[in-house]
Order: structure tokens, then sequence, then C-alpha cells
């Protein structure tokens, strides 16, 4: 009854000593929801970069149906049916859904009959698969979700039966992502094959029928989903056991540290963000905020970090008031008095890529000493620190003359918490601390937290993965619209009850 | 779709920072020879008319280095905005207004012990430079203004701003054209001729002065600031990552305006050069396209003072040694050597990475296959 769609035998490739694919065979059956689980890293992509024609492999031979095809450019994979969706899009962002769909495939000079049919065919597919898609609207005015599902439309229109997604779920929000997922089935309902790359176990679980695990570019394993489970797929793809769950005694809390009093921010365009939150955090606890991203928790930390302006309401630290609508301390000021902060977004808050490893262990702790005297950098002592730091941290490379851009996300973000946690700060501002960071990097993390939290730092962390909230926190706030819409003590609290809270429906 | 991919970080600094710009370098130059040979004149001839025009004789020697320092002036001033994510295109002005302050400074202060003039010359030059960049700085920092626009603007301003004050306010009055009255000669700065007999050097004149050793003392003060300091280290920042600089407590309002108002003095600093060392009086248009030619030595020179020094030299050849080629070839006109720089900037600057990665690779893969043998 099952017969292989998607052959893969012996493909070697390597990109100058690096062998980022070591004979890898991978079989894939047709209308079957199939897995690729890895870290980064792993050489998932590159594998399946090769099988969509991006790269070309060193050896090894791809069948399609039981025929073996040569690929030499994305144009030949989509003669053969395979289709992918990138996990950064490739879509004109000023041109509608229609026009990027047919992009290269117009068929004609002059728009008119061809263009019709293109449309009239679009809308079937998008009624078949329940897409809910204006075809004449511009990319630019479309969130995400909607993005993605272009790109998927795109590889539809064009034919493909099997449809390769890469880490699609990294950039949506939950509900965007069940969303998906329900698409996917569909798709597979209609006897599309489908395979998706992920670092996610819990899609894994999900959603496949059958999974291929990677580590090390080579293929460590595969299994029917159903045969397995979290932790023994979490096992292969690491290679040793990995505590899934944070080992962590009991909170000693003590004084209340930081407290925040009927806060009120707006963002950018000045839409009201946080509305009136109440919060207080005491010294030795994890109090984690849950919510679906967007719902004000970039804003609350921002503000309290103080690089946003509050515009009513007060923050005090150790009884002291250090900001309110007037008076608010910069973030260098806020530094000083011992709140470090881990922003969500490394890139574009956390990091200077461009600068080098040791430039960035000291950001925004560059003009205290030993680092600077008198506004003089004092490089000798800034690169006996990185050393030391790095390797205390595990950064690898440990080499502190690297340009940063050239690190792993995990190890960016091991840069960021080894800089913010190595002051011992009294107030910990978390956001995202394991976004896009593989799993031997998250236990890491976690344990630092958790560490920190035992030497008394009072912590804040906000996260949508909502097992890292539940097994971090002490007590738990859910923020839906800007506003605090339920307390709970981490031990008497369901997934299903916080997934309600998170939705907006309260009242118990 | 076949792009090189090269590992950055196996790239050996030599290949990107020497080999790099001296293969761009040397493709300008063929292409400059085409032109040359099109013109009806022989390429090689005139490459040895260039040579000799600015290496031959010790007068046309000290000429290329007078030319250098003007161009080590525009050069880092251009750098060191660079630094921060600003296009400072406005060195021509910038170098303008400060020779305004090294004329107010040395035809007010002339009664001061002269040294003591020349340090506030050189502060009047900075100070005024910084100024005029200042403006474009603020509205930058508070109002979003883009700098290459308020820049090239200011240029103009500038530039009207001088003449009106050269021929209503600060003219020499006893004769017609646009200048000042000359300074005092004790103030003019020791110019090359009068250290030649000490060298065992005999020329008649020569542009090049004292400038040239501060012209030096430029490029260590910047490459200190930009890599040795906290302001250097901000700025960068800021110039990379404006949003990240936030969050680490450095106010990228601060240092836009710091970054332009170092560029601008130091672009001020060329009328030091001018004013002092040569003509010892304001005429109209004296940064003579200096400070857009800064550009192209900063872009050469990879923003960094180890680079501007050399490219700077080699303008200052193409300067000198042009004009050597101009005076013997009837048929290559000074809009020639125009034409050059222009291909000198389009291939060390907007086709920069025309052959970087085809390079790299080369490089990269000779190197590691030496290591395996």
């Amino acid at each position: 009854m099952v017969s292989p769609i998607l052959e893969l035998i012996n493909i070697n490739k390597s990109f100058g000593h690096v062998q980022a694919n070591k004979n890898i065979n991978l079989t894939i059956n047709k209308g079957t929801i199939h897995g690729i689980i890895g870290e980064n890293g792993a050489g998932k992509s590159t594998l399946m970069s090769i099988v969509f024609g991006l790269y070309q492999a060193n050896s090894g031979t791809i069948k399609v149906n039981g025929n073996e095809i040569n690929l030499k450019s994305p144009k030949d994979s989509i003669i053969n049916g395979i289709g992918m969706v990138h996990q950064h899009f490739m879509l004109v962002e000023n041109f509608t859904v229609l026009e990027n769909v047919i992009l290269g495939f117009e068929g004609e000079t002059v728009f008119g009959e061809k263009l019709k049919k293109a449309k009239q065919d679009l809308q079937k597919l998008c009624e078949i698969y329940n897409f809910n898609i204006d075809l004449d609207a511009t990319i630019s005015d479309l969130s995400v979700g909607f993005r993605q599902r272009v790109e998927i439309l795109k590889s539809l229109y064009r034919g493909a039966e099997i449809l390769i997604l890469d880490e699609p779920t990294g950039v949506l929000t939950p509900q965007e992502v069940d969303e998906l997922f329900t698409i996917l089935r569909s798709l597979r309902e209609e006897g599309k094959t489908i395979v998706l790359i992920t670092h996610k176990l819990i899609e894994i679980m999900d959603l496949t029928s059958e999974v291929s695990v990677m580590r090390q570019g080579e293929m460590v394993g595969h299994t029917k989903t159903q045969d397995t489970d979290k932790e023994k797929l979490a096992e292969m793809m690491v290679g040793r056991n990995v505590l899934l769950r944070v080992d962590k005694s009991e909170s000693k809390k003590g004084e209340i540290v930081f407290k925040v009093s009927n806060l009120t921010v707006k963002d950018d365009l000045d839409v009201m963000r946080v509305k009136n939150v109440n919060l207080e955090i005491h010294s030795g606890e994890i109090l984690g905020i849950a919510g679906v991203t967007g719902n004000g928790q970039t804003e609350l930390l921002e503000a309290l970090s103080g690089i946003r302006n509050v515009e009513g309401g007060s923050v005090e630290l150790f009884g002291e008031k250090i900001s309110d609508k007037d008076n608010f301390l910069n973030p260098r000021m806020l530094k000083e008095k011992g709140l470090a902060h881990v922003p969500e977004d490394r890139q574009r808050m956390g990091l200077v890529t461009d600068f080098k490893a040791s430039e960035n262990l000291i950001f925004g702790y560059h003009d205290q000493e030993p680092f600077s005297k008198s506004s003089i950098l004092n490089h000798k002592k800034i690169s006996e620190y990185s050393n030391k730091i790095m390797k205390e941290y595990d950064v690898r490379p440990n080499s502190p003359d690297l340009v940063t851009s050239n690190f792993s996300g995990g190890n960016q973000q091991k840069i960021i918490l080894s800089r913010e946690l190595n002051e011992n700060p009294k107030v910990l501002l978390v956001g995202q601390p394991t976004r896009g960071v593989d799993i031997g990097a998250i236990e890491f993390i976690h344990q630092r937290l958790i560490h920190m939290r035992d030497r008394g730092a009072a912590i804040l962390l906000a996260s949508v993965e909502l097992d890292e909230v539940l097994s971090l926190s002490d007590r738990i706030i859910v923020m839906f619209d800007g506003k605090i819409v339920g307390e709970k003590n981490n031990k008497n609290i369901t997934d299903r009850e916080l997934g309600l809270l998170m939705a907006g429906v309260t009242g118990e | 779709m076949s792009s090189v991919v090269v590992d950055k970080a196996k790239v050996p600094w030599w290949v990107s920072n020497v080999i790099v710009p001296l293969v761009n370098l040397t493709l300008a130059l063929i292409v400059s020879g085409l032109f040359v040979f099109i013109a009806g004149e022989n390429p090689i001839e005139a490459v040895k008319l260039i040579l000799y025009g600015s290496f031959g004789y010790i007068q046309g020697f000290a000429y290329t280095l007078y030319y250098t320092t003007n161009f080590i002036f525009t050069g880092l001033a251009f750098a060191v905005a660079f630094h921060c994510r600003l296009f400072n295109i406005g060195g021509e002005g910038q170098a303008y207004i400060g020779g305004l302050g090294v004329f107010l400074v040395a035809a007010n202060l002339s009664f001061l012990p002269v040294p003591i003039v020349w340090l506030l010359a050189i502060f009047g030059a900075f100070l005024f430079g910084a100024a005029w960049a200042f403006i474009p700085a603020y509205l930058q920092a508070t109002r979003g203004s883009h700098v290459v626009i308020t820049t090239i603007m200011f240029n103009f301003i500038a530039s009207s701003l001088m003449i009106f004050l050269l021929v209503d306010v600060i003219r020499d009055t006893n004769q017609m054209a646009p200048h000042t009255i000359k300074l005092p000669k004790e103030l003019w700065l020791p110019s090359f001729e009068s250290f030649s007999g000490i060298l065992g050097l005999k020329i008649r004149y020569s542009p090049l002065n004292l400038t040239f050793l501060l012209a030096i003392a430029s490029l260590f003060f910047v490459w200190f600031l930009v890599w040795k300091t906290r302001w250097g280290y901000e700025m960068r920042a800021v110039g990379h990552n404006a949003q990240a600089a936030i969050y680490a407590g450095i106010s990228p309002y601060k240092n836009i305006i710091i970054a332009m108002c170092i560029s601008g003095g130091l672009a001020g600093l060329l009328s030091i050069n001018e004013i002092l060392g040569v003509s010892h009086k304001i005429q109209a248009g004296f940064p003579a396209g200096y400070g857009f030619t800064g550009i192209a030595v900063a872009l050469m020179g990879r923003n960094h003072p180890v680079g501007i020094l050399p490219a700077a030299f080699l303008f200052g050849i193409l300067y000198q040694g042009g004009s050597e080629v101009t005076f013997e070839m009837p048929n290559i006109t000074r809009y020639m050597f125009v034409a050059v720089q222009g291909l000198i900037i389009l291939f060390s600057g907007a086709l920069e990475n025309l052959f970087r990665p085809q390079i790299e690779s080369f490089f990269v893969t000779r190197l590691n296959k030496d290591v395996k043998i």
C-alpha cells in the first residue's frame, strides 16, 4: 500500500572541510507527513536544499516515484513536483498575492486570458484547502502566517506533490501554528506528501507519522512517530540524555525586590500596549509571563528596562522609585542599580552582530572598570575577561576576536546571557531566552536561570514557549491585550487553564 | 545561482584588506589606460609621466605630499562619520568654513606668540568645521533629516556664505578679486623649502609644509579614537545597530552629533594646509574638490587610517602626476583625471564585491591545501 515517492540514496555534501551531509539515506512515502528533526546545524536544511536543487550533492542518487532524477536547479525540482517553503519567505513585498504566485510562470507577455485563468485556478485551490486568502491583497499588508500560506499556495500552483517546509513555525504565533497544521493535514488528505523540517519535538509528535533524526550531518534513525516519544527523540538528536523537565528545588522566596504599580506603556505607533499592570517579584523567585506574542510582553519588558518611556504608573526597586511618567532612568543607570535585561530579539537588540565577540561581551558595561578607564578601553583586560567567560559559558568557538555574526544562534544567546548574568544582577528581565536555540543549549540556559534564582535574584521571564514558562517559573501571570488576566501558582495549574487565559477567556 | 560560498572566518586579513583593493585599483587603472589609448595617446607613456611627475624630481614629490596632506584630512573626515554609518559628503563645505576659523584666529590674535597662534588656528579650523557639521548632525539626530541631503546642501550654503563674506565683509579692499589680505609673514607655517637646506637639497618653491605632520598626527588620533576609546566604541555600536545601542544605554542622538562634529572638524583642518601653509589668505573656492575626493580616499582605504594613508598618497600621485600628463600630452585634459578618479571610486566602492568572492575562495582553498600537505 505504501509506495515511496522520494528516495535519497547515499547523499554526500561538503562545504570546504565541513561535511554537512554524510551518506544520507532517506525514504519518504506518498501521502505522509514526514518529520526531519535535528539540532541547529545538523544538516537538515542542507539536505532539503539539495532535494530542492539549490545545492548539488557531491555524490548520491535522488529518485522521485522510482525514477532517478538529476537536479541542477530549483526549476528541475519544480518540474518533478517538489516544492519548498523556506524559513525566510521569498516574496516580493509590494506585489499582490496573485502576482507573487504566478511570478516566473506568467505564460504571456501582456496579461489577459491566462491571468484570469490563473486567478480562477488559485481560487479553486484556496477553497479546497481553506486558505482564506484575498488574491488581490498586497504582501506587505499580510501577517507572517498569511505570507507563509502564499508560499504554500505558490508551490501547489506549480504542481508540487512533495512539499518541503523548513522550520515553518519559527515565526508564527500559536494560533497561526494551529491554522498551519490544519492546512497541512488537509493537504495530506488530498494525497500530498509533506516533509517537515524542525527542531521542535512537540510538532513532530503532533503532526507526523514518520520521523527521521539527523545529528552532525548523519541520519541517526528513522522511526514511526507512534513508536517513540519526546524523550527518546531528544536523546537521539543530542546523542545523550536530556532533561526536558528542569530539575529545580523549591524557591526560597525573600523580600519584594521589584514592584510595578499601575503601569501603562504605549508602543511606537502610540497604541496602548500595557494597561494598568501590577506585579511584584520577590528575591529568589522566577515570575513567568505567559501569553501569545503581541499582548504587551515586549513593551512591558522594554519599559521595565528603561528602553521605552512609561506612560503612567511607577516601578520600584528595593522600595526606591526608579521610573514613572516624568522621571525614568535610562538603561545604563538601571544596570548600575543591579538590573539586567536579556532582550527578546538578540540580533536586533542584544548584540551588535558586526562586533567581535569580545566587544559584545562588554556591551553596556564597556564604560566600567576594568574594561575602560577615563574613557580609554583596556583591550588586554577585555580579552582576558572574554576568554575566561566564554570558557565558563561554553561559547563555541572560544574565539573572542571572531565577529559575532559567525556564531550560531545558540552561542550568540550564550554571549548575551554570560554578559547579563555575570554581573550578578539583583533583578533579571528575560525575554524568549531560548528562541531558535538548540536543545543542548536550552538545557544549559535553563540551569543558569535556576542557578541565578537560587542565588537570590528576582527574575521576570517572558516566553511564548508554554513549556518553558511552566518548567521554570515559581509563579505565572498571563497577559492578554496588555492586561494581566490571571495569576497562578505553578503547582496548581494545567496547560488547559493557561491556554484559556492566554486566549482571553477569563472567569473561572 | 552559482555564487561562491566562502567561509569568512577563514579569509586571511591581508587578502580582503590588501589583495582585493589592489586588484580593484589595477582594474580601474587598466580601464583608465584604455581611455588614454582612445584619446590617442600611449598609456605606457602616460604612466611613465605620472611616475616622473610625482616621484621624478624633488619638487614634484613635494607637491605629491602636499596633495596627500589634504586627502588625509578629508579621507579621515569621511571615515569617522562612516563608522557611525553617516555619509558625511559635506567635507567640502566644512573645510571652507574651517578656513574662516583659521583666518579669524590668525588675523585677530597675531599679537600672541606664533606657536600659540598656530595652535589656536588649528583649534579654530576644527571648531568651525565641526560647527558647520553640527547643524546637519542635529537635524539628523532630532528630525531624521538625512545627512546625505543636508550636508550636500550645506556645501552650497557654505560656498554662498563665503563668497558673500569675501566680497562684502573680509575682502582685501586694495584689489578687486574675492580674497582676504595676506596674513603676517611670521604666521606662515614653515614650508618644505625652508627645511630643504638642512637636508642638503635645493628647491625653489613647494606648497608642502608643516601641516603634513599634523595630518600624520590626525591618522593616529582617528585610529585611537575609533578603536581604543569608549567614544569610538559607542559610535560604532550606534552605526551598526542603533536599537542595540539604546538597549545598552548608549545614546544614538549624542553619538550622531559627536561623530559628525569630529568629522567636520577633521575636514576643517584642510584649511590649515591651504591658508597657514600655502596661500596665507582665504581665496574663493579653496577646498577645490578635496572634500569630495576624500570620499574616494576613505572608501579605498576601507575607512581605516592604515588604509587611508596609502589611498591619500595614491590620489596625491594621481593629482600631481596627472597635471604633468596634461602638460605634456595635449589630448589629455585635466577632466580625464576626474574620470580616472571616478573609475577608482567605481571599482573600489560600487564594484567592490565584483571579484571579492572569487579572490577570497581562491586564497582560502590554496592556503588550506598548504596546511594539509
